[in-house]
């Protein structure tokens, strides 16, 4: 029973994920004053994608490179609470855990990606994993006075303890929030800091030798990774009440990402970690002294 | 499968590989005016990832070559859009020594566009007959490549042969 609920809700997220996918599609098109494709797109790329029938062969762990970025992603999914009431694992401490499952992804990509030996994905990967130097340690560093400040290391408790609006750890903590914004736009990939899959310089980066199935799976990945990194930062910071409060707010939180990323260029990767390392830093410095200060 | 048909027709992606002077009637379809991607079709920058080959007018023996190597990589199904009068007959190019005058020959071409060069209308117009085809299962030369291979190989193994064009001393 409890698996048909795991699988259930896994379903659930996979099929939001690609919605919000497609939604950013449309939205990004009335940005640039264009029609845009329809909402369900995403769904149907997938679908195509998994028809598809692949005749060439990179090695084993070519293969095996998405199966670990997705099996990576899922399992973070199950530490990921939806809102007060939902079925997930939790335990004190299951932010590292979180913290330490969200970078499988990336480097099972780096793994499968690596076997190809195109010099492009070579590129592409040293570039996500040089990006990841600067938005993880924002994103810790965000999220480390509300853990403080609540006296727990669990996602679910810190969305129990800080219950309705006014005592939201977003309004607490502004200057957290903001600096945790700005690694979210990092975290998905947007412009300005889509450097390890810019399409135009280094085509689809880790991608370029995946096609049909491994890129489906790939497209899977993504889907989920929106949910689940959206979802870390309106868990930590506007604790949601139920369900629907969750993607609401994952919704508002992901367009706002995708509404800068229609509008921004893109950072060389050396201009991108600088900058994290820059206004971002101060920005969750300042949080944990306010923590400090405020007490 | 019906549902893998009609996504197969909806999702079209296809490869940046601009051969001839057609490629510029592109990104006005692709821009604001003639939006391309709102049925579903978006450019993508390698073979792995495409479904469709446009082959945007007129073709050199050495740019058959990449097309072909291009062509390949594509994973099945795949499908391949001819542009202009130079990719049915060479076009201008006709009396070329260098200019492929049939593209039929050495890959096979699911659907030709006519006129020099045409409009992005007409692309779109194509793009949307080549949905309707893939639908109702009849975009299936990739299948022909598969079974009458030897014959394209042949074709292509013809042209390339480089001893035909050395100077015999």
């Amino acid at each position: 029973m409890k698996i048909l609920l795991l699988l259930g809700y896994w379903i659930l997220v996979i099929i939001m994920g690609l919605l919000y996918m497609g939604i950013a599609r449309k939205v990004t098109a009335r940005i640039q004053n264009r029609y845009g494709p329809p909402f369900y797109q995403a769904f149907l790329d997938v679908l195509k994608l998994f028809s598809k029938r692949e005749t060439a062969s990179h090695g084993v762990m070519h293969s095996l490179g998405p199966v670990i970025a997705f099996a990576g992603i899922s399992t973070t999914l199950l530490f990921l609470p939806l809102g007060k009431g939902a079925p997930i694992l939790h335990f004190q401490g299951d932010l590292f855990v979180f913290l330490y499952l969200i970078v499988i992804g990336p480097l099972g990509m780096a793994l499968g990606a690596g076997e190809s030996n195109n010099p492009n994905a070579t590129i592409g990967i040293a570039r996500a994993l040089s990006l990841m130097l600067g938005y993880e340690i924002i994103l810790f560093m965000a999220t480390l006075p509300v853990f403080v400040h609540f006296k727990t290391a669990s996602i679910y408790e810190v969305i129990l303890k800080q219950g309705a609006f006014p005592n939201w750890a977003g309004i607490k903590f502004p200057l957290s929030m903001l600096g945790g914004l700005i690694a979210l736009q990092g975290l998905l990939g947007e412009k300005p800091f889509d450097q390890p899959i810019a399409p135009h310089e280094i085509a689809s980066g880790p991608m370029v030798e995946y096609g049909g199935k491994y890129l489906g799976l790939l497209q899977l990945w993504h889907a989920v990774g929106i949910i689940v990194e959206t979802g870390l930062f309106i868990d930590v910071f506007f604790g949601p009440q139920n369900i629907l409060w969750f993607f609401l707010g994952t919704f508002i939180a992901f367009m706002l990402a995708v509404v800068i990323n229609a509008v921004m260029p893109r950072f060389r990767i050396e201009q991108a970690i600088r900058f994290y390392w820059g206004v971002p830093l101060l920005l969750v410095v300042l949080g944990i002294l306010q923590y400090y200060l405020w007490r | 499968m019906g549902l893998f048909k009609i996504s197969q027709g909806r999702s079209l992606w296809m490869v940046h590989f601009c051969t001839g002077c057609g490629a510029v009637e592109m990104p006005p379809t692709m821009t604001s005016r003639f939006d391309m991607e709102r049925f579903g079709i978006a450019p993508m920058a390698t073979p792995r990832q495409a479904d469709v080959l446009l082959i945007t007018g007129y073709l050199t023996v050495k740019t058959l070559k990449r097309v072909i190597m291009v062509y390949e990589q594509m994973p099945t199904p795949r499908y391949v859009i001819g542009f202009g009068s130079c990719t049915v007959n060479g076009g201008i190019y006709w009396d070329s020594y260098n200019v492929i005058k049939n593209l039929d020959l050495y890959i096979p071409v699911d659907l030709y566009i006519f006129g020099c060069m045409p409009r992005p209308e007409s692309i779109l117009d194509a793009f949307l007959k080549l949905r309707k085809m893939i639908e109702e299962g009849k975009a299936n030369k990739w299948k022909d490549y598969i079974e009458r291979y030897d014959w394209y190989k042949q074709n292509q193994a013809k042209l390339f042969d480089v001893n035909k064009w050395r100077v015999q001393k």
